[in-house]
């Protein structure tokens, strides 16, 4: 790549050909500021806050859209551009509602912040203002369009990373508006509930729904018995929820909090990761030995799933039958944990914390009751167990690190990997080869699968046969995998596939903002908890052993295909 | 029909403006500008009763469409042009003009002056 | 008794009177006596000694009448409808009807462009190709390189007629010069300016020239498939053009291997469901491409990355007309019409209080005054010229100080108006300048695609402050912000839609502000336009109390006794006016 010289506000940079202004001025330590830019998304050049001004150009461009060129000359900071960005911002919040003491997004907010930035003292223009009935049709998420900015951060991601496409542009000029197809509300589409669109928009337009005072009740009322589970993403990201650096490791604190927030339990979903790592395995297993359909795939994200279900339905077979582990956890801890504490069903109120919002969804699929009720209660993301955190004025930093409760809170490294894109390979491969081979493995740690590229692939051979595997997460990534397979140009035997980028830990449910960076940060966390653990092997789990030995009996056994395996249905595009 | 070459095509373009150049000095051609604002001005029925009237009367003129000249306001346009006279161009005809305005011009050989727009020079 | 015809039969020869007996026999033999009434008369009369008779309501003339040609005469006339022909008179005067060149209307136009239009049929590839057409794309691809062809287009200075006016040859050599293999040509015939229809008018008259200057583009860019994306609400231009390019292809003069050179160009019409953003071109490629139409950041220019990702050229309808003529006449005679920098002809849709509404085509650098005094006739009802708007809602409104500037490019945008696609309104003093401006932002309002800031919430905005102003509920403050807005909007917006949507407001500021500060400061339209600043009155001194007011207001505002001066209540009073127009006193004004 050449380089291309260019001066900005009086300093000489000096950057790649197809660097854009934005870029290389932010290497020359200067911010310019920004709405619709985000970083990971192709830039859309809508909102019009990053002008600039350019010698020899007619107007201001955009410089997030505008490539560099040799012996440009470029002014971030004249009287003109500033009056530029003030008037677009003000413009925005003349059609924003002004009540940012409610809003998810308050103190969180990229127009507010932009508005203290870039100093609005008033908004000068006045008039009408959107009015328009907010959508909470889904399980999962709230889309408020009188805060939409129509920054078209979601369109993109929806579309560019999730291949999903679900959310697009309706009506013209001052009625132009983000909907999902014929402006159906999102229960009603092939929205995957990915929660994608949350994490990047830049204010409260799209948001979780909130389940928190659900949650609340359920403390409050003395009938319950309430245990709540944790997910392997969640110990790696709280912390960011509360103030502490990315890639934070907060498990001990996380109990804690938990704790003092009266739940009577402190389990983990990384116990029933394991568990599925020892179906999920043997299924592979036995597919791999009686002919079954191959590849298999993981079947731990609800995102992935009701993607398969929308747009590849024809490849249902394709999925493993396992549960993920929140419902895995659910059902048995209102089965299995609930006999061995001397409650029944009905007593025991399940919530789960995970970094997802389609969790939410899969906890109300109505399949999802083994236990004769719905099997998960309550499903709060990590940003709503933050507000949970807050309000109960608990000190999260200066908390103490505690265990968590067995038997269900007993886990091993290869659970807590499941948080990471490439985890649920790498959990499985250790336990496969053992069993397989009969002999211990050594190095534990699968390299090859782990990282945020776009598709990971690695092979294993195991007595004379070579398992090859897939590890993708996007959709828009797993869409291109799935589309080769069925044409023919791949062939694996095992594919592990998460909605999010970069697995669990950039889950929809994350803290915001997230980018490349937090996404490698929490990753590099997930993988230092597994280095800290006594046990890495899902097998090797006792309280795993326990329940094989006292209630399952053995993988793929009755009970669990009772109680721990599902089945899928095709549902429609549109 | 097709065009091979340069030479057929110049071959053709020489055959049709002889044909042309004889029809013009024998029939006398009425044309009638049919774009959308002649159409939108009522051309179609013009164009129409023009045609009835020929048949009617069984009068020996080709009756053409053509695009729009420019003079909107004064649509509908029609040109007559009889062999060796000026072209004459009428605005604002009416349907109901027409049996008066082919009998008189081509018939009677009077120029319907409340109707003329202009003559072209032929 | 209702005749279907009269025969009217000279009186003063000979015969007459004989001629007219034997009518009405002739007519009782075929029991026609009740339907035709045979009439002598004496006025009927010429400088010939014979008889004359006169079929109504046809009017037939026949002279030198004898009484055994009645038989006749009844049986083809009166019965089958024909003419007797050798009976006509025919006599030719044109000596009263003026010349096609003598009219102002044409005197001072240069038919280039629409040199077709209205002369020859449209629907048939025969009257194309008899006046010279396909021509210039045989000379094209026989005997010129597509380098040559580029250089010549160049040379000619011809300027894209769809708007910004950049230099063609240009961006063909952009486009030409991207080494991908695949490329695509565009004809931009998405016209949507209010009042203008000059694409229009093209297309229905004289398709065919648009597609050979389709195709001597394509063959100079190197691209094998052309696209016409044209609005759906022009059913007979795409009628038109369908039927052009069945012919051409039919012809061979579009297809595979055109005239044998190997050069094979395809063309597909695309109809757009009219969004006027989809005169962007990258919104119009979107559009194209099946997706909302809605502009993109530029570069990368259509040029490298355009539709389907691939090197692309689009050009608008009057651009690509003026193709074949350069390539015929050749750069030199091309050029040497127009001004320095501005060649070539442009037409113009003439519209508003202008005598002579319709369509013309002038050399650039012709006055504003000439256009509108000696071809358009003039103000309507001899009123006073106040302002003409250029350009359409992208253009700005001159006053009567620039009715002597040149019509090129550079001294319109300089003025603050553009060329545009080239709609010409013309505004008498009964037009309210703040009242165009709004007109024209309403229209951009609703056209805008809602992508960027400053086009979506700023025309808004724009607007309900013009709004604002004439209900006279504006301060000068206000004026203030609808500037900023307007700067602002102008030079942040991603497309040419929201940069020049701010035009009629900024070049209306410019020229007649104080009309502006007249609606905030006095509450006065000047104009009488807006209702809110209006009031009627009767004056009592000239109302003689005849009612006629009172029966023409819709409202029923208007009270008072017969014969006795009436008032209007100014609470029920709508002002539309009515009242003041049915008046014979003028008693009532308008204040």
């Amino acid at each position: 790549m050449s380089q291309v010289t260019l001066t900005i506000d009086g300093k000489e940079v000096t950057v790649e050909a197809g660097t854009t202004v934005l870029e290389a001025a932010r290497k020359a330590a200067i911010d310019i500021p920004v709405l619709c830019y985000h970083p990971e998304l192709r830039p859309e050049g809508a909102c019009r806050i990053c002008v600039v001004e350019i010698e020899g150009a007619r107007n201001l461009p955009a410089s997030c859209v505008t490539p560099v060129a040799p012996g440009m000359v470029v002014r971030t900071n004249t009287p003109a551009v500033r009056e530029a960005r003030r008037t677009n911002l003000e413009l925005l919040l003349a059609n924003h509602p002004q009540d940012c003491f409610t809003c998810e997004r308050n103190n969180n907010c990229e127009l507010q912040a932009l508005a203290r930035d870039l100093g609005i003292k008033k908004v000068e223009v006045k008039g009408v203002r959107r009015d328009l009935p907010l959508d909470k049709s889904g399980f999962s998420l709230v889309r408020d369009p009188n805060k939409c900015v129509l920054c078209g951060r979601c369109v993109r991601v929806c579309s560019e990373v999730q291949g999903v496409s679900v959310l697009d542009y309706a009506d013209r000029g001052f009625e132009a508006m983000v909907y999902p197809p014929l402006k159906r509300p999102l229960d009603q589409v092939a929205c995957v509930n990915c929660g994608q669109c949350a994490t990047v928009c830049p204010v409260g337009a799209i948001t979780e729904r909130s389940d928190v005072d659900r949650v609340w009740e359920a403390l409050a009322d003395d009938k319950n018995h309430v245990v709540i589970q944790v997910a392997p993403a969640v110990r790696v990201s709280i912390g960011e929820e509360l103030g502490m650096p990315p890639g934070s490791i907060t498990t001990g604190k996380l109990v804690a909090a938990l704790r003092r927030l009266g739940f009577h339990k402190v389990f983990d979903t990384d116990f029933t990761a394991d568990l599925t790592i020892m179906e999920e395995g043997h299924e592979l297993l036995e597919r791999l030995e009686n002919g079954g359909v191959l590849p298999m795939f993981t079947s731990c994200s609800p995102g992935w799933i009701k993607f398969i279900e929308h747009y590849h339905p024809d490849m249902l077979a394709h999925l493993s039958s396992c549960k993920s582990p929140q419902q895995m956890f659910g059902a048995l801890a209102k089965t299995y944990y609930a006999s061995k504490a001397g409650y029944s069903a009905r007593d025991i109120f399940v919530v789960s914390i995970m970094p997802c919002t389609a969790k939410k969804f899969e906890a109300a699929r109505p399949e999802m009751n083994s236990s004769g009720v719905a099997d998960v209660d309550v499903v709060l993301t990590t940003r709503e167990l933050g507000k949970m955190i807050r309000e109960a004025g608990i000190n999260f930093a200066a908390l103490p690190e505690e265990a968590f409760d067995e038997p269900l809170g007993i886990s091993t490294g290869a659970g807590v990997i499941f948080g990471a894109s490439g985890g649920v390979a790498e959990a499985a491969l250790r336990t496969i080869y053992e069993v397989v081979t009969g002999e211990e493995l050594k190095e534990l740690d699968f390299t090859a699968v782990r990282g945020l590229k776009g598709i990971k692939e690695a092979a294993v051979t195991l007595k004379g046969r070579t398992i090859r595997i897939a590890v993708t997460h996007g959709l828009k990534n797993a869409d291109n995998l799935l589309k080769k397979i069925k044409a023919g140009e791949a062939d694996y035997d095992f594919v592990e596939i998460m909605c999010c980028p970069g697995g669990c830990i950039g889950g929809g449910g994350q803290p915001i903002p997230v980018d490349r960076e937090i996404r490698e940060k929490r990753m590099s966390a997930i993988y230092a908890v597994d280095r800290g653990m006594e046990l890495r092997k899902s097998h090797l789990n006792p309280a795993v052993q326990e329940l094989y030995k006292t209630f399952l009996e053995k993988p793929l056994g009755s009970k669990s295909h009772e109680l721990l395996h599902t089945h899928y249905q095709e549902r429609s595009r549109v | 029909m097709r065009v091979n070459s340069v030479d057929d095509l110049n071959k053709l373009k020489e055959r049709l403006q002889k044909e042309h150049q004889l029809k013009e000095q024998t029939d006398t051609i009425v044309t009638v500008g049919m774009s959308t604002c002649g159409i939108a001005a009522g051309a179609r029925k013009v164009y129409e009763a023009i045609l009835k009237e020929v048949e009617k009367r069984n009068l020996n003129i080709i009756v053409k469409k053509t695009g729009c000249i420019g003079l909107c306001e004064q649509e509908v346009l029609v040109e007559v042009a009889c062999p060796g006279r000026q072209k004459i161009l009428y605005g604002k005809v009416k349907p109901e003009d027409v049996p008066k305005l082919l009998s008189e011009h081509i018939v009677n050989g009077n120029v319907s002056a409340e109707l003329v727009v202009v003559g072209k020079a032929s | 008794m209702l005749y279907r015809n009269h025969i009217l039969i000279s009186s003063h020869t000979a015969d007459a009177a004989a001629i007219k007996e034997r009518f009405e026999r002739e007519l009782a033999a075929r029991k026609l006596s009740g339907a035709v009434k045979v009439i002598s008369s004496p006025d009927l009369i010429d400088d010939s000694e014979e008889t004359l008779v006169v079929v109504y309501p046809e009017g037939t003339f026949y002279r030198g009448v004898k009484a055994d040609d009645v038989p006749h005469i009844v049986e083809e006339h009166l019965i089958k409808g024909r003419f007797v022909k050798e009976l006509l008179r025919c006599e030719y005067d044109d000596s009263t009807v003026p010349s096609l060149d003598r009219l102002d209307f044409f005197r001072k136009q240069q038919r280039l462009v629409l040199r077709r239009c209205g002369s020859i049929d449209p629907e048939d590839i025969n009257d194309y190709i008899r006046t010279d057409g396909y021509q210039a794309l045989a000379k094209v691809l026989t005997a010129m390189t597509p380098a040559e062809v580029i250089a010549e287009v160049k040379k000619a200075g011809l300027r894209g007629r769809g708007g910004a006016g950049f230099l063609t040859g240009l961006k063909w050599e952009f486009c030409a010069r991207e080494p991908e293999k695949v490329k695509y040509l565009i004809c931009n015939a998405d016209e949507g300016d209010p009042g203008a229809f000059m694409d229009r008018s093209l297309l229905e008259g004289d398709p065919h020239s648009i597609i050979e200057g389709m195709t001597i583009a394509a063959y100079a860019i190197g691209a094998s498939q052309g696209y016409i994306y044209i609005r759906a609400e022009y059913p007979l231009a795409v009628r038109r053009l369908k039927n052009a390019i069945a012919q051409a292809e039919e012809y061979g003069l579009l297809g595979e291997n055109i005239f044998g050179s190997g050069f094979s160009f395809k063309l597909l019409i695309k109809e757009g469901a009219g969004a006027f953003v989809c005169g962007e071109e990258t919104a119009l490629m979107a559009s194209i491409e099946g997706n909302r139409g809605m502009p993109r950041p530029r570069p990368p220019f259509p040029a490298q990355k355009g539709l389907w990702g691939k090197p692309t050229n689009i050009n608008n309808v009057e651009t690509y007309s003026n193709v074949p003529l350069i390539l015929l006449k050749g750069a030199d005679f091309y050029s040497s019409i127009g001004t320095e920098k501005s060649k070539g002809t442009k037409v113009f849709a003439l519209a508003g209080r202008i005598k002579n509404t319709g369509l013309v085509e002038v050399p650039m650098g012709i006055t504003l005054r000439e256009i509108i005094e000696d071809i358009g006739g003039g103000v309507q009802d001899n009123r006073k010229f106040k302002a003409v708007q250029i350009g359409g809602p992208s253009g700005g409104c001159l006053p009567r100080s620039h009715l002597d500037l040149p019509v090129d490019y550079d001294s319109l945008s300089q003025a603050g108006a553009i060329m545009g696609s080239g709609g010409l309104v013309v505004m008498d003093e009964t037009t309210c300048i703040v009242d165009v401006a709004k007109f024209f932002l309403k229209f951009t309002t609703a056209e805008s695609c809602g992508k960027c800031v400053p086009c979506r919430e700023g025309t808004t905005r724009m607007l309900e402050i013009l709004e604002a102003i004439t209900r006279g509920q504006a301060t000068l403050h206000d004026l203030e912000v609808l500037e900023r807005l307007a700067r602002v909007c102008k030079n942040t917006a991603l497309c040419g839609l929201g940069q020049t949507a701010p035009n009629p407001v900024l070049s209306t500021l410019r020229y007649f502000r104080e009309e502006y500060e007249e609606h905030i400061l006095q509450h006065k339209c000047r104009a009488g336009v807006c209702s809110d600043l209006i009031q009627y009155q009767i004056v009592a001194e000239r109302c003689v109390g005849c009612q006629a007011c009172v029966r023409v207001c819709p409202t029923g505002a208007i009270r008072g006794e017969k014969k006795a001066p009436h008032k209007i209540e100014v609470l029920d009073c709508i002002k539309c006016g009515a009242c003041m127009e049915k008046c014979r006193f003028d008693a009532i004004i308008r204040s």
